[in-house]
């Protein structure tokens, strides 16, 4: 069947990773991002790799009056239509300490609008009867850490939303995949050292299409953070409280 | 650079090391040619290590900007590889005009080596299909073409990246008139057989094996393999092998690889074979191992390359019974013809014949390819820098006669010297 793919947040480093392989799959896509210029190079790049389309679109999560044209973009396209979802952003817990209306930014980037942009797909999906929704989290969103609780708290409220979308949208055929990367070589890592089990976007891109193949729910990549994870969730919050991990 | 990690990190024969702050932007406008550029690191030697100082890794420069399918022009960004090109494109009648026997080789590493194919007696070098570069040189973006500055042009191909940071490459395709390789392999039997096949040969992609531990009247024995693209159903590839660990250093020893050698000459039929093969495992047969490398172990090892002139061709016959007396040789001996191609000063390619073997990294492998190296010089040929880690800059000046007319353009392209490498520092190239 035909598959048109839309991409929120098309111009993250993950994001192309897993676009350059839909489009050697032949799959079409509706980019979706607000740096115009990065969309149109990489919807060339798709059409290049043969993508039956590749449309940039103009789309800030912070700007819910750019949502429907994007869907209507997807909705012109007969088959199955499938979302990924990478915008999000990670702005350094000290600054947004420092000035507290760096919050609402955080949230809506990573949490609020993109929740809302699947609000209003969603329903369209389910007409449509199957499709694929993937949702870009973060292990961040597993445990508030002094480090980055914002971000890891927009990351956790969004990965239970995705949690209860897809307790929705599988009633109608429609499968959500929850990935939660741990630290990937991207543009948001750009220069960070010594960051624990790094990965690619490249591998992330396999790790997201292996599960969407699978019909996984939630998935760790790499992998190893699904043990580790498991231990910290598990420490109690008594004891959390006075780490710094 | 901004966002550099510090890293250590080696060129595929894992000899040399360098440590410094590494970037890989993701921006394109964040490469500022400040620094050297490096793509898969598939040189064997120095050529891509910048000890000391900082370098920029192309890989995530991974896009093709725009593909005119009736022309078959492409323009991409610097990291993308050649391996990705060899993969999209032929579905829609195209192929990269030359490639190299990895398919990881990025855009700027064949450009900055100028690379050569099986094909090359016919099709020249890389450099000569591409049509215009962008480089950056302190800050400023430059678009160059043959036409616009020839000379900077000539320095940039082959030119080690020392004219600018590449950033991106226009290509003219070859027509691809198929899905798969035909390929005819046919065993030969010793040295005259094997120069006289390759040059009767005709087809479009022709190259010698060569079992580097026959000796005596099998000297120079090995198998010659031709081929085309044809029409047909590509064979399944079986999924890419990882080499988890450095093997011990028994594990290419002598008796091995005479056994190896032996099986491998003897898998063709002594009337030859006609089969079809998958693009990537014809051009790139090696790639679907991963880290083959670490077969050699911890040590690494070196590859010698070096090209002669067509009436010298007996000058490499007794450096192949060198090399076949030492003991030393690995199952990589590959033996090609070349046509006279060649886009830059400093490109690799001649008129004539090229062999290339690969060795242990120890103290016997390494005298015998300095040894190799004074009989390049003295049949008029040159090794290929590629490949080299060993080599002194005397040698290597004796070999390029170009390279004043290199290094005049490369100095006013980089006052500062701020794109040198562990290689242009080891061979001293950028003084006469
Ligand atoms: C298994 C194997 C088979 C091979 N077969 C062949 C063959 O058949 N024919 C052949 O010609 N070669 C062959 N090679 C060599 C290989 O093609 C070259 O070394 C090539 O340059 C590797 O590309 P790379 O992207 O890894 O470049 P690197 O090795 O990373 O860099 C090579 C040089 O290019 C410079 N450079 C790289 N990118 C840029 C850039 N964007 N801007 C400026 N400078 C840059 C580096 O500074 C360095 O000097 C082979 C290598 C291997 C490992
Ligand atoms: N890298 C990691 O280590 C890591 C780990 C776990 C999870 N993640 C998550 O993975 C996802 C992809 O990130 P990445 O690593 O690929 O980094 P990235 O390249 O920086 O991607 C972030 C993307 O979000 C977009 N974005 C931010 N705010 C936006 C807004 N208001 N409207 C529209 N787009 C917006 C950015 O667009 P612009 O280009 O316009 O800025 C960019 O495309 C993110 O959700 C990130 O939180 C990353």
């Amino acid at each position: 069947m035909e598959q048109t793919w839309i991409i929120l947040g098309a111009s993250s480093t993950m994001a192309r990773a897993l676009m350059q392989k839909l489009a050697e799959a032949g799959a079409g896509l509706v980019l979706a991002g607000r740096r115009m210029d990065d969309l149109q190079a990489s919807a060339s790049d798709a059409l290049a790799r043969g993508a039956a389309l590749a449309e940039p679109v103009a789309f800030d999560a912070r700007d819910p009056d750019s949502f429907q044209p994007v869907i209507d973009r997807a909705l012109d396209q007969p088959g199955q239509i499938n979302c990924a979802v990478f915008v999000g952003s990670m702005p350094p817990q000290a600054e947004i300490d420092a000035d507290p209306g760096l919050l609402d930014g955080v949230i809506a980037d990573s949490f609020t609008g993109p929740a809302r942009f699947l609000q209003m797909l969603a329903p369209h999906l389910e007409a449509r009867g199957s499709g694929t929704v993937v949702g870009v989290g973060s292990v961040a969103g597993d445990r508030g850490r002094i480090g980055n609780y914002v971000y890891g708290g927009a990351k956790g409220g969004f990965a239970t939303y995705l949690s209860g979308l897809r307790n929705r949208l599988g009633r109608s055929g429609v499968h959500v995949l929850t990935v939660k990367p741990g630290p990937v070589d991207t543009a948001m890592t750009q220069g960070m050292e010594g960051l624990p089990f790094p990965t690619t976007a490249e591998a992330v891109a396999e790790d997201i299409l292996a599960g969407v193949g699978r019909g996984r729910d939630v998935l760790y990549t790499r992998r190893i953070w699904w043990p580790i994870m498991l231990v910290i969730r598990a420490i109690p919050e008594h004891l959390f409280k006075k780490m710094s991990i | 650079m901004q966002g550099a990690r510090r890293i250590t990190y080696s060129g595929w024969g894992r000899v040399h090391r360098a440590t410094g702050p590494v970037a890989r932007p993701h921006a394109a406008d964040a490469i500022d040619g400040t620094a050297p550029a490096f793509g898969n690191r598939r040189s064997y030697g120095d050529a891509p290590l910048n000890d000391g100082g900082g370098a920029c890794d192309m890989t995530a420069q991974n896009r093709i900007l725009a593909f005119d399918p009736r022309a078959g022009v492409l323009t991409a960004e610097a990291g993308v590889t050649l391996g990705t090109l060899a993969r999209v494109l032929p579905a829609r009648g195209w192929l990269p005009p030359v490639l190299p026997g990895t398919g990881f080789a990025t855009l700027g590493g064949a450009v900055a080596m100028d690379v050569h194919g099986k094909n090359h007696h016919a099709a020249g070098s890389f450099c000569q299909h591409v049509t215009a570069l962008t480089l950056v040189q302190n800050g400023q973006r430059r678009p160059v073409t043959p036409e616009t500055d020839p000379a900077l042009w000539a320095a940039t191909c082959g030119g080690l990246g020392q004219t600018g940071v590449i950033t991106q490459v226009t290509l003219q395709l070859a027509a691809c008139p198929g899905d798969v390789m035909v390929v005819t392999e046919r065993r030969v039997a010793d040295w005259a057989e094997h120069i006289a096949r390759l040059d009767a040969s005709d087809a479009a992609y022709c190259v010698g094996w060569i079992d580097a531990t026959a000796s005596g009247a099998a000297l120079g024995r090995g198998i010659l393999e031709e081929a085309e693209v044809g029409r047909g159903l590509p064979p399944a590839r079986p999924a890419p092998r990882r080499v988890p660990l450095d093997a011990p250093h028994w594990a290419l020893s002598a008796p091995i690889v005479r056994a190896f050698n032996s099986l491998y000459y003897h898998r063709v039929p002594a009337t030859g074979r006609t089969t079809v093969r998958p693009f990537d495992g014809f051009f790139f047969p090696l790639d679907r191992i991963h880290d083959w490398n670490k077969l050699y172990g911890r040590r690494g090892f070196h590859q010698f390359q070096c090209v002669v002139p067509p009436e010298q061709a007996e000058a490499l016959r007794a450096m192949l019974a060198e090399i076949a007396d030492s003991g030393l040789a690995s199952p990589l001996a590959v033996l090609k013809r070349m046509g006279p191609g060649r886009a830059g000063y400093l490109s690799f390619p001649m008129g004539g014949y090229t062999l290339a073997v690969d060795f242990p990294n120890r103290a016997a492998a390494r005298a015998l390819i300095a040894r190799l190296e004074d009989l390049t010089v003295a049949a008029g040929g040159r090794i290929y820098l590629a490949k080299d880690a060993l080599a002194t800059g005397d040698r290597v000046k004796a070999m390029y006669p170009d390279h004043p007319r290199w290094l005049s353009r490369v100095a006013a392209a980089d006052p500062d010297g701020a794109l040198e490498t562990d290689m242009v520092r080891r061979l001293d190239l950028r003084r006469t």
